[in-house]
């Protein structure tokens, strides 16, 4: 094996590694937002249905996309940390659960915003809204039963399984998109190749990608809080120039 | 189109800017709140040195 991928799965690397990691997707994500904003407001024609209203939905599709995925993501890290016992893993998930939990608020947020509107509701109890509702709630049982308990090891393990048996919701959130699909399919199915939908795709992308460059940089830098607050014992921690100051 | 047309979104500006504004406000309260919680992280290291507390 070419690279020891164990390497970094020891906090102490993976603490520099992620710092080195930071800046790059920060400033790309610094770049993105601005590209995506500006096709989304400027480029992006106006709808013909739900005129400039539906110009929510170049945040609101990206956070939700993200709500979902980063919740996967947490739940196989928690899963590797329960199977392995490896400490950054739990780590890892501990610091996904905040940014995911926001992304997830953003979306019904913007969602209900948008419903208003359309709808002439900002709330409908149908399976999306429900679903998505439930992954907020997940994500917040996460960080509550995860600060609950006082052994940070225990923690990850109880947090761990109520990760990974709410991760049954993703799928139903998902289907739940496809049955309801009267709001959502329009710009991320092309059904013809007009200009119109081609850039609304692109100002769609561009601000999925910004968002997902965005969680990956806050949540790296999460997890170096969360390495210091948690292997303040350990002396590799000490001796980092940052502690020293 | 000028500015003020813009902002108006075709009377949308309400729910547009409010969605966006949300998103905004968020992201910058997450970057700030992931910064105070390194730098007082440290500081407890620090605090920890200083006293000699070998925990």
């Amino acid at each position: 094996m070419a690279i020891n991928w164990f390497k970094y799965s020891a906090p102490s690397t993976f603490y520099g590694l992620a710092g080195k990691l930071i800046p790059w997707f920060s400033w790309s994500a610094a770049i993105l937002f601005p590209v995506g904003l500006y096709i989304s407001f400027f480029v992006a024609p106006t709808d013909a249905q739900q005129s400039e209203a539906y110009r929510i939905m170049f945040i609101h599709v990206p956070a939700s996309i993200l709500s979902m995925f980063i919740y996967l993501v947490m739940a196989a890290y928690a899963a590797l940390g329960l199977v392995f016992n490896t400490r950054l893993s739990s780590m890892m998930a501990s610091a996904l659960a905040p940014t995911g939990a926001l992304f997830a608020f953003i979306s019904l947020w913007t969602g209900a915003l948008w419903g208003k509107p359309m709808w002439g509701a900002w709330w409908v109890w149908d399976a999306r809204l429900t679903s998505e509702l439930i992954l907020l709630f997940l994500y917040l049982g996460f960080i509550a039963l995860h600060a609950s308990i006082d052994d940070p090891r225990r923690a990850d393990r109880a947090a761990a399984l109520l990760a990974i048996v709410g991760s049954v919701n993703v799928p139903i959130i998902y289907f739940s998109v496809k049955w309801w699909n009267t709001l959502h399919q329009g710009a991320t199915v092309s059904f013809s190749g007009t200009t119109m939908h081609v850039v609304m795709q692109q100002a769609l992308y561009t601000m999925l990608l910004a968002c997902w460059l965005y969680a990956v940089a806050v949540v790296l830098a999460r997890v170096r809080g969360i390495i210091l607050e948690r292997e303040r014992k350990s002396l590799w921690v000490l001796d980092l120039p940052e502690s020293k100051q | 189109m000028n500015w003020g047309d813009f902002f108006a979104m075709r009377g949308y500006a309400f729910y547009i800017w409010g969605a966006y504004g949300m998103a905004l406000l968020i992201f910058i309260t997450e970057i700030v709140a992931v910064r105070h919680r390194k730098k007082a992280a440290l500081q407890q290291l620090r605090l920890l040195r200083d006293a000699g507390v070998d925990e």
